[in-house]
């Protein structure tokens, strides 16, 4: 079940250059959220940006009715959203999609996010440590100031690696790098989400050990629930059949998926 | 013009009749941008909907265009999912008893390559009861014309819409391109035809290009623009075409609200249709029909047939 409501907001806060958090009140919406769903903004009353930008769930308190969303400034919308204030209300649609797989049973999961893509692994790792898992999560950023979800990641009490492109924290190096010093008979499950090429490694390392894995992906959305067809891809390109990113995923099984590198 | 209200009910009257396609209100949701209706059922009753005008469907399943498929413009977006679709078999067997079970007003929307192609669809539809009316999209490309669209040329409007009324007795609604130079003389040869309504405008054809991969964004290069962006050629089209041809029409084109509603009924719109409206508000059918409704009390217009063409000089 999704809604479309008013939500308020509660913070809009800069995290870092380009990084918000934006948190509102959507109680109604916040009882249905699941890791790896997303919600559809309106940023604009006008008609000038028209469409609705999609952002995944980066954290929720069911108690509270209040959900967080991490967004990066990329262009005329999510400008637009840094504008938001407290109190202000926002028109919001969601959650949308399908999530996450949750586990059955307590498991080991390794959580692999580059840049932005870490948002909705965030909320994935609050329902797996619920659901008493070991969590461990891989976390890639081009610079120190940029790996914003660090603290949020320690105080749900995950294990966390850090890597970055410059060096500035962590390893430095692509994230994925960390991967060959993970054991992978002490590995269940992978989930990843961030730039393909990086996801791409991830897949990589699911299939030669065997394991099993999920990714969230992106394309441009109109609707959102899977009427207009706009948001349609090939998961691998000989497939026959597109599949809808907004109805059928965002999230997918690693292996189903042929990355895309320049994304 | 003021008039009491009708049936002693405060209620002004807003049914419509178009073309023999009775509707209880006269706003629609437009054909691509709603799916079967059912993706939408968590936002809106669509049982209450004037008329859902299902996704373009054609004889045979269609894949559809390569991705990307859509491109955000300002104040509208383009298109081009190339008619994906499960196919007319699908829609009738597994679509359309949900939807009559729910007591939608369906409307269905068929597309082709061929004549034949749409007499066959045409033909196919006998024997299904629930579908209130067939929208046809003569934004295709006829094969054997050398790919010119039907929707261009009055000749072929005018064959396409007899071979459909001669295969099927539900009300015919020919769905006029914009990208014509004459939209007066495609609608008389789609009236010539036989047709029962006109439904105006589809969408107008246009590109993006990506600066950075110096390529079209679009993976079918060329897509239909859509929303607001497309209102007042949309609106002038309907003008044009209400003052020459006496056909009711379904009028769309870019609405947002009420007062875009208002705008098309004024010009001659016996009923409007929502596209891209709906992925920015799913709930704007309800809010049109409502705003409308409270529109009608305050001015006391007791029927909505006498606003219709009121903006006509
Ligand atoms: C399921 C899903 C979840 C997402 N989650 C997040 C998230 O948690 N945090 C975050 O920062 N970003 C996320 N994105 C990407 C985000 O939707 C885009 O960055 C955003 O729409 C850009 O809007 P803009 O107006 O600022 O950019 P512009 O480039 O000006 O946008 C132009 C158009 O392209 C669309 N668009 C541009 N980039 C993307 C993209 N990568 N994906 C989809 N549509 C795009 C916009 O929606 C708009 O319609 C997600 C995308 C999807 C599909
Ligand atoms: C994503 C999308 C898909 C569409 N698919 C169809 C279609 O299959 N058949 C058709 O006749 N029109 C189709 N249309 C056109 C719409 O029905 C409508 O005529 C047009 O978008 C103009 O109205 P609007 O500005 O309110 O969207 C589509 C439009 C969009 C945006
Ligand atoms: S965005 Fe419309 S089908 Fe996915």
């Amino acid at each position: 079940m999704s809604f479309l409501a008013k939500g308020r907001v509660l913070k809009n806060q800069q995290l870092a250059d380009d990084l918000y958090e934006l948190e509102f009140l959507a109680p109604q919406i916040a009882l249905k959220c699941h890791p790896g769903k997303f919600m559809q903004i309106r940023v604009s009353e006008q008609d000038d940006p028209l469409l609705r930008r999609p952002l995944s769930l980066y954290d929720v308190d069911v108690d509270s009715g209040s959900i967080s969303l991490l967004y990066k400034v990329v262009g005329q919308g999510t400008r637009i959203m840094t504008s938001f204030k407290p109190d202000d209300t926002i028109d919001v649609m969601g959650p949308l999609g399908n999530g996450f797989t949750m586990p059955n049973y307590p498991l080991n999961a390794i959580l692999v996010g580059g840049g932005v893509g870490i948002a909705p692994l965030m909320y994935l790792a609050r329902w797996l440590i619920l659901l008493d898992c070991q969590v461990k999560v891989l976390y890639g950023a081009n610079t120190a100031g940029e790996l914003v979800a660090s603290d949020r990641f320690s105080r749900l009490g995950v294990e966390l690696e850090v890597a970055t492109l410059d060096g500035s924290a962590g390893y430095h190096g692509p994230v994925t790098d960390l991967l060959k010093d993970q054991d992978p008979h002490e590995v269940d499950s992978f989930y990843t989400c961030g730039p393909e090429m990086m996801m791409a490694e991830v897949a990589e390392y699911v299939a030669c050990n065997y394991l099993w894995g999920e990714c969230s992906l992106e394309e441009h959305m109109a609707c959102g629930v899977g009427a207009c067809l706009g948001c349609a891809r090939k998961l691998k390109p000989a497939d026959v059949d597109y599949v809808k990113i907004c109805k059928d995923g965002p999230v997918f099984n690693v292996q189903a998926v042929e990355f895309m590198m320049g994304r | 013009m003021k008039k009491e209200y009708g049936q002693g009910t405060g209620q002004p009257d807003i049914s419509v009749n178009l073309g023999g396609l009775s509707m209880k209100n006269p706003v629609a949701v437009a054909s691509g941008t709603f799916g079967y209706g059912f993706e939408y059922e968590d936002f809106i009753d669509i049982s209450g909907i004037g008329g859902v005008i299902v996704k373009g469907t054609t004889l045979e399943p269609r894949p559809g265009n390569p991705p990307p498929r859509i491109a955000e413009t300002p104040a509208g977006m383009l298109n081009a999912i190339g008619l994906e679709n499960p196919g007319v078999d699908v829609f009738l067997n597994e679509y359309l008893p949900v939807l009559r079970e729910k007591g939608v007003t369906v409307i269905l929307n068929i597309a082709g390559n061929t004549v034949e192609e749409y007499a066959r669809l045409a033909a196919k539809l006998k024997g299904h009861p629930g579908i209130a009316g067939v929208e046809l999209n003569i934004s295709c490309p006829n094969v054997k014309e050398g790919g010119l669209q039907f929707g261009t040329d009055p000749v072929m409007v005018k064959t396409v819409v007899e071979a459909i009324k001669a295969e099927c007795s539900l009300p015919i609604i020919p769905k006029l391109s914009p990208n014509v130079t004459d939209i007066v003389a495609i609608a008389q040869a789609a009236q010539e035809g036989g047709a029962d309504a006109l439904a105006m405008i589809n969408t107008l054809m246009g590109m993006a290009v990506d600066i950075r991969t110096k390529r079209p964004v679009l993976g079918n290069v060329f897509g239909g623009l859509s929303g607001p962006a497309i209102k007042p050629v949309a609106l002038r089209m309907i003008y044009q075409v209400y003052r020459e041809i006496d056909l009711p029409i379904l009028g769309g084109g870019g609405i947002m609200n009420f007062t875009d509603a208002l705008e098309f009924i004024l010009v001659g719109a016996s009923a409007v249709s929502i596209g891209t409206g709906n992925f920015v508000n799913p709930c704007l059918a309800d809010e049109i029909v409502d705003g409308l409704i409270e529109y009608m009390q305050e001015n006391q217009i007791a029927k909505l047939t006498d606003l219709v063409g009121a903006a006509a000089v």
